[in-house]
């Protein structure tokens, strides 16, 4: 487990923070003191899963380095929406790069302030972490991406994946979900939304890198969120962190049903939560009450194609094939 | 600021996303509220439960025991007899099972008397003198209340100890006396006279004996109910609660060894068991089905336990020496038991009649305004009788007769008759609205299944007055207490603070809660979807 659940004070660990429970055990999240790295007035969309997510994120990264954080940032709905030239939202040292060189920019800095270290031993040192959505990620950033975790380059990269190019107009990454609707791949057709069989999971790939650490997380768990930043703070080389960020806009659902929607992700297996070392899965996140995939995708308007007057079962049962297969692969009904 | 001040390549100072106020984005608004707990809604005694629960959750005992007899004197007594409808209506029965009011409750009320906590003096006196009537649960909580509220109070009862029903009509087993004993004597202990052996026969004359300046009559209903059974000279037929009463005193109720129960309330099955405990063999004859019974089905499901044999859908026909005529009855379309015409004998030294009570309503005799009907006295919604200054309740008012109700009653009739010697009419605060199931996210409450308080061996239970159910200790007790959802109420989980994607949500610190900066608020609606326990809810802008 990458997070020790304190087992029961009326809520456990499952809420943000818990009057019951000392400081020290409650999250970076529950803190009056929080960093709030990226602060109010940005221009994300009501109930944004991404702007909440890189606040867990970088809050956490803040507080396992004390503040001594440089962040390179793809460009992307984060950028855009964080820093309309010239206010900013960024509360920490930020640098925006170009959409698809984030992970080299993060390298370049991480290699100066190697430099910098060595001609002054004495000052606090400083850590660099890329960030990016998952168009910059694992479409347009990869070969960067690819070369920072093959050369084992110093940085955290961090990936908020919402499936898609929403900032754009919501077109198709390769992390977009088969059969979800985009506007580049229409409900229309034999085999409506996108294609089965296409696409890939980063994660999956970071792990063939055999790069000192690898998870996945998402909004829905604070804690566990919290807990592989500040693991993944403690390795040196490259690092890589995925997380499900909900998009109210991309994926047509209420903007309150943000954190809802990721932990039904988590819930039926649809998207795995889980953590590698080396190339070798350490821990996943059991699922705590199991559902079938249906309650994850009705909700959605990008699938609402498969539940119209004949709910197209073909499909829903591919897709339920698809987080049973993550439930083996990941051993999500026990937890290891 | 020249150009040639700032590093290279930049022309403008980096401004903050702070000028960009996106709270006029919003079309809803969150907004914090209580809302009312719905075990706190059902609650007779009107508890506030879940506040009292709070303070257990966190340890703090006392506050919890401070907080709970702010509206009920006696939680010691009430955690042992209450027929608890706040487990019934309890949110968390949709999650696991209800949260353990009760034993919670009892649980305080032993670690007060433990500890000898007692209540807290007004500060001032009015000068006002209030009568009650009976030391009941009813009158030993309006007198509780007055006390509080600076009158001087002086209770008269009929009989030669506190407690009223509590003592003469709930049996040992279910509420050990010197429970009753030390939260009595801590009501006294608060500056309630109490006057024992004292029968008010005519109530004018009392008030104006004592100048007193109102009353308050809560003398309950212990005249058991007669039904007409054809029975021969030597039959032994009694009433119930004589039967009860006289447990209490030295002389043993004479019964003989098959003592048939007539009738299916709470009262037949104490009579039930406590004769049992004497070593008789107690039959329960009713005329109608165990569901279509009033008493409580544990009640019920602990007298089968105990050995004490029921004979539903049956009446008594005509009682003889030492033997019973009863008749089978069967239920009609409507769920009326219609006689059959089918007899049977039992062999029966005695037969106790539970049938339900009456009022002695005596001591009004002669005294204008008064309105009874069917046996009661009629009150308005502020507890007061026809006649100006005389309130009452409890038993001798219609109402459910229970325990809890008559401690309710005590305490709304105090707050009326103070606000009558003032001069003024009370009007209580508006009610929040009820904390539905569908209001609260359940997800965030960790597993905890119901702590089950030890029940008496079986064979103890047959032979001895000893009590049935067993309390918590205080690591149960606690945990029983966080399995509360806190329905309705903020409970500083700091999930809106948490999961608010702009940064909204301002954390005031310990125990003041959180507000929303309206500036940046877009009126996403996560904090209300994210809140486990229902305490915001969305709301229209105005414009």
């Amino acid at each position: 487990m990458s997070f020790q659940p304190v087992k029961f004070y009326q809520t456990g660990t499952f809420t943000v923070g818990n009057r019951l429970l000392a400081p020290e055990e409650r999250s970076v999240q529950a803190s009056g003191k929080r960093f709030n790295s990226i602060n109010s007035g940005h221009r994300a969309c009501q109930g944004c899963g991404e702007a909440l997510g890189a606040r867990y994120a970088i809050d956490a990264a803040m507080e396992a380095t004390q503040g001594q954080l440089i962040c390179a940032n793809a460009t992307g709905c984060l950028e855009v929406f964080s820093t309309p030239y010239p206010e900013t939202s960024w509360q920490i040292p930020w640098i925006h790069s170009l959409f698809g060189n984030t992970a080299a920019v993060a390298t370049g800095v991480a290699a100066a302030l190697k430099i910098k270290q060595k001609k002054n031993p004495r000052a606090q040192e400083i850590r660099v972490i890329a960030q990016g959505g998952d168009g910059g990620t694992t479409d347009i950033g990869f070969g960067c991406l690819s070369g920072m975790f093959e050369r084992n380059d110093d940085v955290l990269y961090i990936c908020y994946d919402n499936g898609g190019y929403m900032n754009t107009g919501v077109q198709r990454s390769s992390a977009t979900p088969p059969a979800a609707r985009t506007a580049t791949t229409m409900a229309v057709g034999p085999e409506p939304g996108n294609v089965f069989g296409q696409g890939k999971f980063v994660p999956a790939i970071a792990m063939a890198h055999e790069i000192p650490y690898v998870a996945t997380a998402t909004v829905a768990d604070l804690r566990d969120l919290e807990a592989k930043v500040r693991r993944a703070m403690e390795f040196r080389g490259a690092r890589y962190i995925h997380i499900l960020v909900p998009c109210p806009l991309g994926w047509g659902t209420y903007s309150s049903e943000t954190i809802k929607m990721a932990r039904l992700a988590k819930e039926t297996g649809i998207f795995p939560v889980f953590e590698a070392e080396h190339g070798e899965i350490k821990s996943a996140l059991a699922i705590r009450r199991q559902l079938p995939v249906e309650d994850y995708l009705k909700p959605q308007k990008r699938y609402a194609h498969l539940f119209g007057k004949q709910p197209n079962v073909a499909v829903i049962a591919k897709l339920q094939a698809l987080a049973d297969r993550n439930i083996r692969k990941y051993k999500l009904l026990e937890g290891v | 600021m020249t150009m040639m001040d700032k590093p290279f390549a930049i022309t403008l100072d980096p401004g903050s996303s702070l000028a960009n106020r996106t709270g006029s984005w919003r079309t809803y608004k969150p907004i914090y509220l209580d809302r009312l707990p719905p075990c706190n809604a059902t609650c007779p005694a009107g508890e506030n439960i879940q506040g009292w629960l709070f303070h257990a959750e966190s340890g703090d005992y006392e506050a919890a025991w401070r907080s709970l007899t702010e509206n009920n004197p006696l939680p010691a007594i009430m955690g042992r007899v209450c027929y608890h409808p706040c487990e019934g209506a309890c949110n968390r029965q949709h999650v696991d099972s209800a949260v353990g009011i009760n034993s919670i409750e009892r649980f305080l009320g032993d670690e007060a008397i433990k500890r000898n906590w007692q209540f807290v003096k007004p500060a001032t006196q009015s000068g006002k003198r209030v009568l009650v009537v009976g030391a009941g649960p009813s009158g030993l909580s309006a007198a509780y209340h007055l006390a509080r509220l600076g009158h001087t109070v002086e209770i008269q009862e009929a009989g030669p100890f506190a407690g009223g029903m509590m003592r003469f009509g709930i049996p040992k087993y279910r509420l050990p006396r010197e429970v009753i004993e030390a939260e009595v004597q801590r009501i006294v202990n608060l500056g309630v006279t109490i006057t024992l052996n004292t029968k008010v026969s005519n109530i004018e004359a009392s008030m104006q004996a004592g100048k007193f300046d109102a009353a308050f009559l809560a003398v309950g209903a212990h005249i058991g109910k007669r039904a007409y059974i054809p029975a021969g000279t030597a039959a032994k037929v009694v009433d119930a609660i004589s039967v009860l009463r006289s447990m209490e005193g030295e002389e043993k109720p004479m019964l003989g060894r098959r003592v048939v129960v007539y009738g299916g309330g709470n009262t037949a099955i104490d009579v039930a068991r406590s004769v049992k405990r004497m070593g008789a063999e107690p039959i329960i004859v009713y005329r109608r089905t165990r569901d279509k019974a009033p008493a409580h089905d544990f009640e019920i499901e602990e007298a089968l336990q105990e050995g004490v044999m029921v004979k539903w859908l049956s009446t008594i026909k005509q009682a003889e020496e030492g033997e019973i005529t009863i008749e089978k009855m069967a239920l009609d379309d409507k769920g009326f038991p219609q006689p059959t015409g089918e007899f049977e004998t039992l062999a029966a030294d005695s037969v106790v009649l539970a049938l339900g009570q009456d009022v002695d309503l005596g001591l009004l005799d002669g005294v204008p305004g008064l309105d009874v009907k069917d046996g009661t006295v009629q009150v308005g919604p502020n507890m007061m009788t026809g006649h100006a200054g005389i309130f009452a309740g409890g038993d001798m008012v219609p109402s459910e007769r229970t325990v809890t109700v008559g401690v309710g009653h005590g305490k709304k009739a105090a707050r009326h008759i103070d606000a009558w010697l003032k001069g003024e009419t009370y009007a209580p605060p508006p009610k929040h609205e009820v904390a539905a199931f569908e209001k609260l996210n359940t997800w965030y409450y960790s597993e905890a299944p119901h702590v089950v308080r030890p029940t008496l061996d079986i064979l103890r239970r047959q032979s001895t007055f000893e009590e049935v159910v067993g309390g918590l200790d205080e690591s149960n007790a606690l945990f029983e207490a966080r399995r509360c959802l806190s329905c309705g109420n903020c409970f500083e989980c700091d999930n809106c603070y948490g999961v608010c994607p702009d940064n909204a949500v301002i954390k005031l610190g310990p125990g003041k809660r959180f507000s929303f900066n309206y500036d940046y608020c877009k009126g996403c609606g996560v904090c209300v979807a994210e809140c486990p326990c229902g305490a915001i809810k969305m709301v229209p802008e105005e414009n």
